[in-house]
């Protein structure tokens, strides 16, 4: 039996450590909001925070989560009001928006550890999450927004 | 031409499971009312607008959104010309049913050809203005007064020259009895003036951010129905290969595997069309446990036909077929004599190669076939099309399928296509309980409808004064239409309508553009702006080749070879069957002129001329594809080991009439990096009949660091009041010539063949 914390709730899953904790999210706990874009770690669709800090939910199994906090777009912010998440609709963002949990996750986790990270350290930061749309321009200005409120 | 019905309330509650008082319907195309039964035609209306008593604003939402904003700008068009207040407004997402649910009448709810705002904005002009009149009738009749002294403004009725109001909510109850004139004949409803307009033209926010940010946005994978199983299927790895054997002992052994179920193939005289390609399903609770499952299949499959498909030889012999002499599809002029007559020749030879759409959801399909009418929850863009794929494989009518497409996590004409629901629907028939077929990214990457791979040769002639005389261009590339017709090797005239009959260098005396004959041996699919993608990646180029040769400034030289003309007339070189989009000539002309104008617009907004740095390039193309045009203004800057920035890019649209220029600027900010993603990084090629690729390690798309981060859109204004163009997909032709003509600005390398390489020295 592994007990993690989900977006400050306490969990229980009794089935294969190995399942990768966006199965465990969608699947078990029915928690949509985390996307499958890869299943590798290459896209960053899956992106949540473990303990606070972005992990690639696709290869990260519910095991390593045991007795850690999981945090998933869902829980980021009670009422959706993340300073990332009201840039992101402050610049109007989204195309397709099916990136856009991964992306918003990866942002704050990135702020989070750095509020005056630099234009060279969010390109760096956020090259790991791809959106086909092609919204990055507008992601670069969210985040540079983002971070004057962080 | 719109007839309008109204409908009662407890209709619209049966066919939209949403209550309101006030509807209105409408039919639009005499065949859409001759498809209905004598005197139903109350019982199938198509509905766009309602209104419940308490004011709350229901629009009908009929078509597929993918990111191309769609889902904002059909229902502004409506709220627009209802008068309604955008914040009382909701939308609800029609099923497919083009007899009820496609106001232009044409395009069967089909989402593509950048075609929904280009086809419905005088429809959904008119359903708003028609039900606008009405609630104007219903407040007359409430205060006694002649309708003509009612108007409505921002969700309110007003009586003019008098101080009386009311809400839109207030008036429903009367609003529901009143008659609508229908009929070929009925007067049509006054529409406002675009100066009054209060959201068309106006930046507006995507209708679904607060969900997209939140988590709350549904997708196709996002849905469940009760006792669902997931499903994941091990397809041939070559085109039209078989099952010859499996064993699934270990698979099932997996915790979570229910079953293990073939699907069948195609048959060897089925045209793959977009229908499912067979193989070994793995069915159980989670979709990590048939993942696992299938990964433990022992398959042995028979690899058909298509083995020798090799991209090393193919692509060689597509190069041979595009140096050979095609079949004619444009002639101006006696070319033959202007070449050899010409002070000088060039030629030259392009390549792009198949690409994959890899939109980040992967497809998914959720089906329970087991009830009436069937039901299909899938990210589809054309649920009509896989209502009737669904229907055949379960040996039903399309009528009793029913099919919702859900918000599209990417689709760029990948989910056209309905495989993955026909799959999804034979699993349901075989457990007997709902199925979800998710696609992994490897299953999407090797298991696509690929932008078809080209090879092109041109030649042109130019006199003493650097003016061209002649042009040619033959293009090979295997056919979309063999997923209809597998014999097919010459492409159809819908494919080389998209950007090279329509060439667009209306100056050149003597033209000659010809097709080539090549085999089609993997599925070919529509992708993003289509075969324009090679067209305009040659054209474009070789013009700037041209202007290099003749050692003239290619801005200037561009505009010569596009010239002024207000009308490009196909039919005087000869040519009576031009695809056109779907659109008549008479309505969307081919305008040089249009196309210039947006040449010089992005060429002044981008700079052009001024002394850049060096190791700096600025490189224009403007390309006419879905009646818009577009121009590009890429500037590069290459550093000493090859690498490759891109500090700026200019693009300038004229789509004619706009509705939300915000989404216009979306749209051409991501059909940049789109570009830039096919003309530095993408590329499918095949060993054996099998896709070499198979995730985005090796399967490469443009990420944040490598995309343009600074895009300036400028929408032309010139012609906005001429009819409305397609956005989603013109804005990708010109970025990659664009691109590699900065490249050579910055370099003096000519890169004639995509993607380009990552360190540019090799080029």
């Amino acid at each position: 039996m592994i007990s993690v914390t989900v977006n400050g709730s306490a969990r229980e899953f009794d089935g294969d450590p190995a399942m990768p904790i966006l199965w465990f999210l969608r699947d078990e706990l029915g928690l949509t909001g985390t996307k499958f874009g890869c299943g590798m770690a290459l896209c960053g669709a899956c992106t949540v925070h473990l303990d606070g800090t972005a992990v690639r939910a696709c290869v990260t199994p519910v095991g390593a989560a045991a007795g850690k906090s999981i945090t998933t777009i869902e829980g980021l912010h009670p009422e959706g009001n993340h300073p990332v998440q009201k840039a992101w609709r402050q610049i109007n963002v989204p195309q397709c928006g099916y990136c856009q949990s991964g992306q918003i996750m990866q942002a704050a986790s990135l702020l989070a550890a750095n509020p005056k990270a630099s234009d060279e350290e969010i390109i760096r930061g956020m090259d790991g999450n791809i959106c086909r749309c092609g919204t990055y321009q507008r992601i670069f200005s969210a985040i540079k927004v983002a971070a004057q409120e962080m | 031409m719109s007839q309008l019905h109204r409908i009662s309330r407890r209709t619209f509650l049966q066919l939209t499971g949403l209550s309101a008082t006030f509807v209105l319907g409408t039919h639009i195309a005499p065949r859409t009312l001759a498809a209905a039964a004598p005197g139903s035609a109350s019982a199938r209306p198509n509905l766009f607008v309602a209104i419940d008593a308490d004011g709350t604003v229901t629009l009908t939402f009929s078509r597929s959104e993918m990111g191309q904003g769609v889902r904002t700008g059909m229902p502004m068009i409506l709220a627009d010309e209802l008068e309604a207040d955008w914040s009382r407004v909701k939308i609800w997402q029609a099923p497919g049913d083009e007899t009820k649910y496609d106001p232009p009448g044409k395009d069967a709810q089909n989402t593509d050809g950048s075609r929904s705002t280009r086809h419905g904005l005088q429809p959904m002009r008119e359903l708003g203005a028609a039900a606008r009149e009405v609630l104007e009738k219903a407040a007359a009749q409430k205060w006694g007064v002649d309708p003509g002294r009612v108007y409505a403004e921002n969700h309110r009725l007003h009586l003019r020259d008098g101080n009386k109001s009311l809400d839109f909510g207030e008036v429903v109850e009367i609003a529901a009895d009143i008659e609508v004139a229908t009929g070929a004949d009925a007067p049509k409803p006054k529409l406002k003036d675009p100066s009054k307009w209060r959201y068309i033209g106006k930046d507006m926010p995507n209708n679904n951010n607060f969900e997209m940010t939140t988590g709350a946005a549904n997708f196709g994978a996002d849905y469940t129905l009760p006792g669902m199983k997931i499903a994941v299927v091990a397809r041939p790895p070559v085109y039209r290969g078989k099952l010859k054997s499996f064993d699934a002992t270990e698979a099932l052994k997996v915790p979570g595997v229910e079953q293990v179920i073939e699907i069948p193939g195609l048959a060897d005289d089925q045209p793959a069309e977009y229908r499912a390609l067979g193989g070994v399903a793995v069915v159980g609770r989670n979709t990590w446990s048939v993942m696992q499952g299938r990964a433990k299949l022992k398959i042995e499959w028979d690899s058909g036909p298509f083995t020798s498909h090799d991209s090393s030889t193919y692509d060689a012999e597509l190069k041979t077929a595009a140096r050979n002499p095609g079949t004619v599809i444009r002639k101006r002029g006696q070319g033959e004599a202007a070449f050899a007559s010409a002070a000088k020749v060039v030629e030259a030879e392009y390549f792009v190669p198949y690409l994959a759409h890899a939109p980040m959801e992967p497809p998914v399909a959720l089906v329970d076939a087991n009830v009436r009418p069937v039901k299909v929850i899938s990210p589809v863009q054309d649920p009509n099309q896989t209502r009737h794929y669904v229907a055949e494989v379960l040996g039903l009518q399309k009528t009793d399928v029913e099919c919702t497409a859900t918000l599209l996590g990417g689709a760029f004409g990948r989910k056209s296509k309905s495989d993955f629901a026909c799959e999804a629907a034979y699993l349901s028939k075989a457990v007997g309980a709902p199925v979800r077929v998710q696609w992994s990214r490897e299953d999407d990457i090797k298991h696509g409808f690929y932008h078809s791979v080209s090879a092109q040769y041109l030649k042109a002639g130019m006199d003493k004064d650097g003016k061209v005389v002649a042009w040619q261009q033959r293009v090979a590339n295997p056919s979309i239409m063999a997923l209809w017709n597998p014999g097919q090797e010459e492409v159809s005239d819908v494919e080389y309508g998209l950007g090279l009959i329509d060439l667009p260098f209306n100056a050149i005396p003597n033209l000659q553009l010809e097709t080539g004959k090549t085999k089609t041996m993997i599925r070919v699919g529509w992708l993003r702006s289509v075969n324009n993608i090679q067209h305009a990646f040659a054209m474009h180029s070789f013009a700037h080749e041209m202007a290099v040769a003749a050692g003239r400034d290619p801005l200037e030289f561009m505009l010569e070879l596009i010239g002024d003309a207000d009308v490009m007339d196909l039919s005087k070189d000869g040519i009576d069957k031009y695809f056109g989009y779907l659109d008549s000539p008479e309505e969307y002309p081919i305008s040089p002129k249009r196309l210039s104008n947006a040449l010089r617009r992005v060429a002044k907004e981008a700079g052009y001329g001024q002394q850049l740095p060096a190791g700096h390039g600025i490189g224009l193309a403007a390309h006419r594809s879905f009646q818009s045009c577009v121009a590009a203004a890429v500037q590069v800057k290459v550093g000493t080991n090859g690498e490759l920035w891109i500090p700026r890019v200019d693009v300038a649209i004229d789509c004619g009439r706009y509705v939300n220029p915000e989404g216009v600027r979306k749209q051409m900010e991501g059909s940049a990096t789109f570009g830039n993603s096919i003309g530095r990084f993408s590329k499918i090629t095949t060993t054996k009949g099998a896709v070499d690729q198979s995730n985005f390690n090796d399967y490469r798309v443009t990420r944040l660091s490598e995309g343009p981060l600074d895009i300036h859109v400028h929408i032309i204004e010139d012609y906005v009041n001429e009819p409305p163009c397609g956005v989603g997909e013109p804005g990708v032709p010109p970025y990659a010539p664009a691109l590699l003509n900065a490249i050579y600005q910055a370099t003096g390398k000519r890169i004639r063949s995509l993607p380009l390489p990552a360190d540019l020295r090799t080029a």
